[in-house]
């Protein structure tokens, strides 16, 4: 076996939630402890949230990994495999090799067996707060070779790449580029669009935490084809792990000449400043994200004027997401012939999807467009957590929909998911199974965009509000006939008087979930909640014969609607349960049952 | 509010530093004073009615000080349909107060956010800049029983 030469923690925002810190600081006790010189460092995520946290110890000629490291394990890792270099096969989850300089993955879940690396090629396997890990894995080379080029030819290529704005609309990015580029102007300027929103999504934060550079480097490439001397990136303010690596990242850009007057003595001179939003899922709409950098209320205006030609303080601006940046340096490097092959024909590349909800494994994963919802689903996210049927997944977020599984076979592309009524949206893929109600995700949708909705457009403010009152009366078993076609006409006039994205792709959930799910909603009107979600519909009781008279569940309940004697079956009072769920979990014996509807 | 906002002069005065200020004064105070707003509405030389259009706008800004621990509910999509509804109940019925108050004590301000980013550990909650996953309500009350006792690390 080789020398080790590092040992690595997954550290972004998942790992350090699943603990990944205490596993870091048991590693070095036990370094220390032992005498070891050995190298400690972090990584980004590797894309597999669900075995985490994470522990590479890493060779000259491969990587191994291992899940779910709590504390507990480090002193076997460190005695059987760092001493004396036997690796635990029964905790490996994961293995990299290389052949003829390419990287190669196995493990154990099959979870990367679909998937293509271009955005997340670094990610987990980089130090994201050191540079040099960076440009050892061939960083700034594209920036370099770009420099050589006309801005004109570097357009061009990313035009015949097929790259398309991966924040959800699709717009072909190297357009943009042309638009912002042609544009007359003294000044000026590129964005990147972070402030990743929808819930269900945790892409672009994965990478502004793992490959920063990554993303910079993208920008200034951009810059230089489009001829902008400014750049900005536009974070939200809920992810403070980006920002700070962002600004590490940053400085170190620009002690190396990346950033700043002249880079690498070409000429072009070029600086990035980081603007934090401040919570308002509106101003991922690329005119409110203006009006917030500018200071304002992040409320939409009418295009055109495109930002291409009147954006920032009326100068024209290019703004894409944190992906389609991320996206940029490798087709530069790699040439646009190598990524239009990806992909189908008119969605090129590779897609960043965050999968969650009931999913089994949950993450982060990258896959050529064109692969089914059903590749993804099943043999890379394994099927459900609960081991129980998927019933939908959701894609894009409050603007998607909720695509059912006669579905699934539908490729990833733009044009193909469109088609379900359900958008690509940036990359939030939640999985839905039978305990799931598709009224009440719709009415979540709802209370979502309500929230949300930044006032200017009549439709967008009061439509929704009213959108989720008829919803909200379908939860409560209240709903007629009448209110599932108000609804559905209500959604239609919200989708066409609303200005910007937000309000106009408000109704997707509704309609989708109509579409696909209608019978849900006339059980609702009978009064029955199928999924056992809804709390005005439903009742939880006690299974006598199954009882044991434990007590557990007496004692767990917050109200104390639960009696009975000990050794003999309880019951639940239904005037005092605020139907929590709690006796539930904490039953042992399966006693307790959820019913719904006249169900006896 | 003890002395004048003694960073101000770092920001040109031109309106794009109203949200960096803004954020700056939130960091230093846990939230933005009346008195912090009127100073900062002078120095940019804007009418305060538009700092405050500007900051009631945004779910960042607070006008009322933070509790000692802040505990976020992630109302995500992953949460929900894992039931961060039941988990928003629990902690409501330990604490006594709905999302967005502050207990009476001052020592809890519970907060609805839209999505952690922690998606693959839901239902989560955050309490300062922990967060805590794979939640139960019957876990959920347990720790804020805790935090309360002063028994929790965060």
């Amino acid at each position: 076996m080789s020398e080790i030469k590092a040992i690595a923690v997954g550290m972004n925002s998942c790992g350090i939630a699943a603990g990944a810190k205490e596993t870091y600081e048991a590693i070095k006790r036990e370094l220390e402890e032992r005498g070891l010189d050995v190298k400690l460092k972090i990584v980004g995520c590797v894309g597999m949230c669900y075995r985490e946290p994470l522990v590479d110890i890493i060779t000259e000629d491969e990587i191994i990994t291992y899940g779910h490291v709590d504390p507990k394990k480090v002193p076997r890792i460190i005695e059987e495999h760092v001493i004396n270099g036997k690796p635990i096969e029964e905790w490996i989850v994961k293995r990299d090799w290389w052949e003829n300089g390419e990287r190669k993955t196995w493990d154990v879940d099959g979870y990367f067996a679909k998937q293509k690396k271009i955005v997340l090629e670094n990610s987990g396997y980089i130090d994201p707060e050191n540079i040099d890990e960076y440009i050892q894995a061939g960083g700034y080379e594209a920036l370099k070779k770009a420099l050589q080029m006309e801005p004109e030819e570097i357009i061009d290529i990313i035009i015949k790449s097929g790259l398309r704005g991966r924040g959800g609309a699709g717009f072909p990015t190297g357009l943009k580029w042309k638009f912002t580029r042609e544009a007359k102007g003294d000044e000026k300027y590129v964005i990147c669009n972070a402030d990743e929103g929808d819930p269900g999504a945790f892409m672009d934060r994965n990478v502004l935490e793992g490959d920063p550079h990554r993303v910079i480097e993208g920008m200034i490439i951009g810059a230089y084809a489009i001829g902008a001397t400014k750049g900005f990136i536009y974070v939200r303010a809920e992810y403070p792990l980006a920002i700070r690596r962002l600004k590490i990242a940053l400085k170190q850009a620009r002690e190396r000449g990346f950033l700043g007057e002249n880079i690498l003595g070409s000429g072009f001179s070029f600086d990035i400043e980081i603007k934090e939003g401040a919570g308002a899922f509106v101003c991922g709409e690329e005119t409110a994200l203006i009006a917030s950098i500018e200071g304002k209320r992040g409320m939409p205006r009418p295009r055109p004027p495109y930002p291409a030609q009147k954006g920032l303080w009326g100068k024209p601006t290019n703004i894409n997401n944190v992906e389609t940046w991320a996206n940029v340096p490798w087709i530069i490097k790699h040439g646009w012939e190598a990524y239009a092959s990806l992909g189908t024909e008119k969605s090129k590349g590779t897609k960043v999807f965050a999968l969650s909800g009931k999913i089994k494994h949950g993450g982060n994963v990258e896959v050529p467009m064109g692969i089914t919802l059903r590749e993804i689903l099943y043999e890379i996210g394994g099927g459900t957590k609960t081991g129980k049927r998927i019933k939908a997944v959701q894609l894009g977020g409050p603007s998607g929909g909720c695509i059912p599984e006669e579905l699934f076979d539908t490729p990833v592309d733009y044009e193909s998911v469109n088609a379900t009524g359900a958008i690509m949206g940036s990359g939030g893929m939640v999985v839905m199974d039978e305990d799931t109600c598709m009224v009440d995700v719709a009415k979540f949708f709802l209370d979502f965009t309500v929230k949300e909705s930044c006032g200017k457009c009549t439709f967008c403010r009061l439509g929704t509000k009213r959108m989720w009152e008829i919803l909200d009366k379908f939860t409560r078993g209240e709903a007629t006939e009448e209110d599932l076609e108000k609804l559905e006409h209500l959604a239609y006039k919200v989708k066409a008087g609303s200005l910007c994205g937000l309000g106009q792709t408000a109704p997707n959930p509704v309609l989708t979930t109509l579409r696909y799910f209608r019978e849900e909603y006339i059980e609702h009107i009978n009064g029955r909640c199928p999924a056992k979600v809804c709390k005005p519909l439903i009742r939880y009781v006690i299974i006598a014969d199954r009882c044991t008279g434990c007590t557990a569940c007496a004692r767990a309940c917050p109200v104390k609607a639960i009696s009975g004697e000990r050794l003999k079956p309880h019951s639940i009072d239904q005037s005092a349960c605020i139907k929590c769920g709690t006796c539930y979990e904490v039953c042992r014996f399966n006693a307790i049952e959820i019913l719904t509807g006249r169900e006896e | 509010m003890e002395s004048s906002l003694d960073y101000i002069r770092s920001y040109p005065p031109e309106p794009s530093s109203l949200i960096p200020l803004l954020q700056r004064t939130q960091e230093r105070f846990g939230y933005l004073p009346r008195e912090a707003l009127e100073e900062i509405a002078r120095y940019l030389g804007m009418p305060l009615s538009r700092v405050y259009g500007v900051a009631t706008f945004y779910a960042q800004f607070r006008f009322e000080p933070l509790g000692k621990y802040v505990v976020k509910i992630c109302h995500g999509t992953a949460c929900h349909v894992n039931g961060a509804v039941n988990i928003s109940q629990a902690i409501r019925e330990e604490l006594g107060i709905e999302e967005g108050q502050t207990t009476e004590d001052g020592l809890v301000t519970l907060e609805r956010v839209a999505c952690l980013g922690c998606c693959s550990l839901a239902p989560v909650i955050m309490i300062n800049e922990k967060v805590f996953g794979k939640l139960t309500p019957e876990k959920v009350r347990k720790l804020i029983r805790e935090l309360r006792e002063g028994k929790l690390d965060v």
